[in-house]
């Protein structure tokens, strides 16, 4: 399509939801002055017309979906016949579901913890040094980027040629210098895993740092300071009086972090597919989509142990959110 | 002032070392993309910034090009195409020994043939009996190459590879779908705050719940959905308006959840002195609400505009991978999977579909803190 006719797609489709709520705003209050009494349902209506087209999407995209999943993880490969627990148990005994499970739990350990860690270290040091929000600006970059751009920058830093050849990729230049062999570092099993990993942290780290950033301004300087007379090192300030304060904080970026790293399916998808032994549930989900003509049932487990992954944190929101509303 | 001392230094230079490991990757992708494709593929990024020696083959000219002067054939010509900067220091008329002779000393060929090979790439090959083969002689070189950027890349890669089409269809698929969502959410958000009805509270938890459900759970039963609808208008399921509707939905929670925080620190005498004075929802809503949630607005477009740019999952399941829908993150993947050892269109291709996110980072990034932690202080 020409620019021209994408533009006009693009306006008709923002101005038909402006148009939408203008004219059945208008036309509600055009009824309302004309009723001679007062118009009992104006209140229930305007509740309906600011509702409506949210909860029509809500109720689409989201609210129908997921208990459809649910019912489809019980059907066969087109949705139609009842199998019970089939896809459940062809879930258990099949050897990718398992290398998933593991490799999903590996995410999850590691790269909360180390972009946490690295986002608290460099919001730290940040805070003591002159030139500190520059340092915050090119950490926090690369949250900006894809994750296929950014799992095309980092295929690029993996890169890897024979030995005899010029290394075009930085971390194999580096390890052939340090006397080292070159290394092809998607392709050993395992060991994959922690450079996928990577990609990963050196993305989160930038939302874990300006949050931590912002929560640091809080901490009261007097109590910094009282420390720093009584001689603390400021190793020994940053775990007995940063850390804890900050206790709230880490919880919250660790448990976004979690539900991203429970969906992390671009890089992977972009850097190996899921081969030597990298795949993870959102991969095979998707790979069972469309596999074979798409299995369903298969898809809708993966997808429901996705869900299984997000549900402590889901019920802990609700349950914070029910004690902000009695206060 | 403060005084210098170990743990102060010590700090700036751990943090000069994570800010360098953080950079060097995107550093080097962007260098990457300015360098000529041939030396790209055979030497580091990092060896751009200096003068390089490199060794090459070249072929001479044929019979066509030679003219007689006094008793010899002589073929004069240039080894390099034009344009080159490099600079011949050796070179050789053998594969065993290709740096045999010093630029500007005779070689001489198995024929008895002569070549003279010059610094810019000019040669001479001199011969006593006409030159009959009209293919001409390898000659290796050594030149060194100074440091050259080009955009050649980008031209080709925007023209050539189609990305110039995708990165228009990536704008057509974001702006709808970050517009969108903001207008029915803004309203949306509106009556969880301040309009009572039934259901209200159970309607608000729901937002919550669904913030964290998995894109995955909703991806069968909505393409489902789609298929259906496209057969039974005869329509195709994969369009535009389509992808913009699953944006929305997918994006519907968390936009209705920043806007509530924001919305709810509106200071509600405002509003109820606006309603007592007999203002409708609508009117206080656009006069009032509106022009004061303009910065929180500008943070919420920034984030699901970012999102929606750089989501790969939503335009593979909810775009066909035809040219003139493929968004730019799958064209990318494409490109990784066909073009993978071509790291000009890669590198190149991977900047500009960063080109939009960076401006956007680096023009409006205050904006975009302020979303990130205005969503993460309850998120």
């Amino acid at each position: 399509m020409s620019i021209f006719s994408l533009a006009i797609t693009v306006l008709i489709g923002v101005l038909f939801f402006v148009a939408f709520f203008h004219f059945s705003n208008f036309l509600l209050d055009y009824f309302r002055i004309r009723a001679s009494k007062k118009f009992a349902l104006e209140n229930s209506i305007r509740v309906i017309i600011f509702i409506a087209p949210a909860f029509i999407v809500l109720f689409v995209f989201i609210l129908y979906p997921v208990f459809e999943t649910i019912r489809l993880s019980f059907y066969d490969k087109i949705g139609e016949n009842f199998v019970g627990l089939y896809n459940y148990s062809w879930a258990i005994k099949d050897p990718d579901f398992k290398r998933s499970i593991i490799n999903n739990l590996g995410w999850l350990i590691v790269v909360p913890t180390m972009s946490t860690f690295f986002g608290l270290v460099i919001a730290n040091l940040a805070d003591r040094v002159w030139w500190g929000s520059i340092a915050k600006s090119i950490i926090f970059m690369p949250m900006a980027i894809s994750f296929v751009g950014a799992g095309v920058i980092w295929k690029f830093m993996y890169d890897y040629r024979g030995p005899g050849d010029q290394q075009i990729g930085l971390l194999n230049a580096i390890a052939v210098t340090l006397g080292f062999e070159p290394q092809a570092w998607l392709t050993i099993p395992i060991w994959n895993n922690l450079f996928l990993m990577a990609i990963m942290i050196w993305i989160q780290t930038g939302l874990a740092l300006v949050i931590f950033s912002a929560a640091l301004r809080s901490i009261p300087n007097e109590t910094l300071d009282a420390a720093r007379i009584d001689g603390a090192s400021e190793l020994k300030i940053f775990w007995s009086i940063i850390v804890p304060f900050l206790e709230q904080t880490i919880l919250v970026i660790w448990t976004i972090i979690t539900i991203l790293v429970l969906k992390v399916f671009d890089i992977i998808y972009a850097m190996t597919n899921g081969q030597w032994q990298t795949e993870v549930l959102a991969n095979l989900m998707y790979d069972w989509m469309f596999r074979g003509g798409g299995d369903s049932g298969r898809g809708s487990v993966l997808a429901f142990c996705i869900l299984i992954g997000v549900t402590p944190i889901l019920a802990w929101n609700l349950y914070r959110h029910k004690q902000d509303q009695k206060v | 002032m403060k005084k210098i001392t170990f743990t102060s230094v010590f700090s700036q230079l751990l943090l000069l070392f994570f800010v360098v490991a953080w950079i060097v990757p995107t550093f080097g992708l962007f260098i990457s993309s300015l360098r000529d494709k041939d030396v790209l593929a055979i030497s580091g990024w990092w060896t751009s910034f200096t003068t390089t020696e490199i060794n090459e083959i070249y072929r001479t000219e044929g019979k066509d090009a030679q003219i007689k002067e006094g008793n010899y054939y002589i073929i004069k010509s240039n080894l390099f195409d034009g344009g080159q900067e490099k600079e011949i220091f050796r070179f050789g008329v053998t594969s065993k020994n290709i740096d045999e002779y010093k630029v500007g000393e005779t070689a001489l060929f198995k024929d008895q043939t002569e070549i003279t090979v010059f610094e810019n790439g000019d040669y001479i090959w001199k011969s006593e009996e006409e030159f009959k083969k009209k293919k001409g002689k390898r000659i290796f070189v050594s030149a060194k190459s100074p440091p050259s950027f080009t955009l050649d890349n980008y031209k080709e890669v925007l023209l050539k590879e189609g990305l110039g089409q995708a990165f228009l269809n990536t704008l057509a698929v974001a702006l709808p779908a970050t517009l969108i969502p903001l207008i029915i959410c803004s309203y949306f958000a509106y009556a969880l705050t301040w309009m009572k009805f039934y259901g209200r509270d159970i309607l608000l938890a729901t937002i919550i719940a669904s913030l964290v459900v998995p894109l995955q759970m909703c991806l069968i039963p909505v393409l489902t959905i789609y298929n259906d609808f496209g057969a039974l208008f005869g329509v195709s399921a994969k369009s535009f308006p389509g992808i913009w509707m699953a944006h929305t939905g997918f994006g519907l929670a968390s936009t209705t959840f920043l806007l509530w925080n924001f919305l709810k620190t509106l200071p509600s005498e405002m509003i109820e002195a606006a309603r007592v004075d007999g203002a409708t929802h609508y009117d206080t809503f656009i006069k009032i609400v509106v022009p004061l949630s303009i910065p929180s607005f500008a943070s919420i477009f920034i984030l699901q505009f970012l999102w929606v740019w750089n989501d790969l999952l939503v335009g593979l399941v909810f775009l066909d991978k035809h040219p003139s829908e493929i968004i730019l993150t799958a064209k990318l993947k494409e490109l990784l999977g066909s073009r993978g050892e071509n790291w000009e269109i890669l590198t190149t291709g991977a900047f500009v579909s960063m080109t939009v996110p960076l401006f956007i980072f680096f023009s409006l990034q205050r904006y975009f803190i302020r979303g990130l932690v205005a969503g993460s202080i309850k998120g």
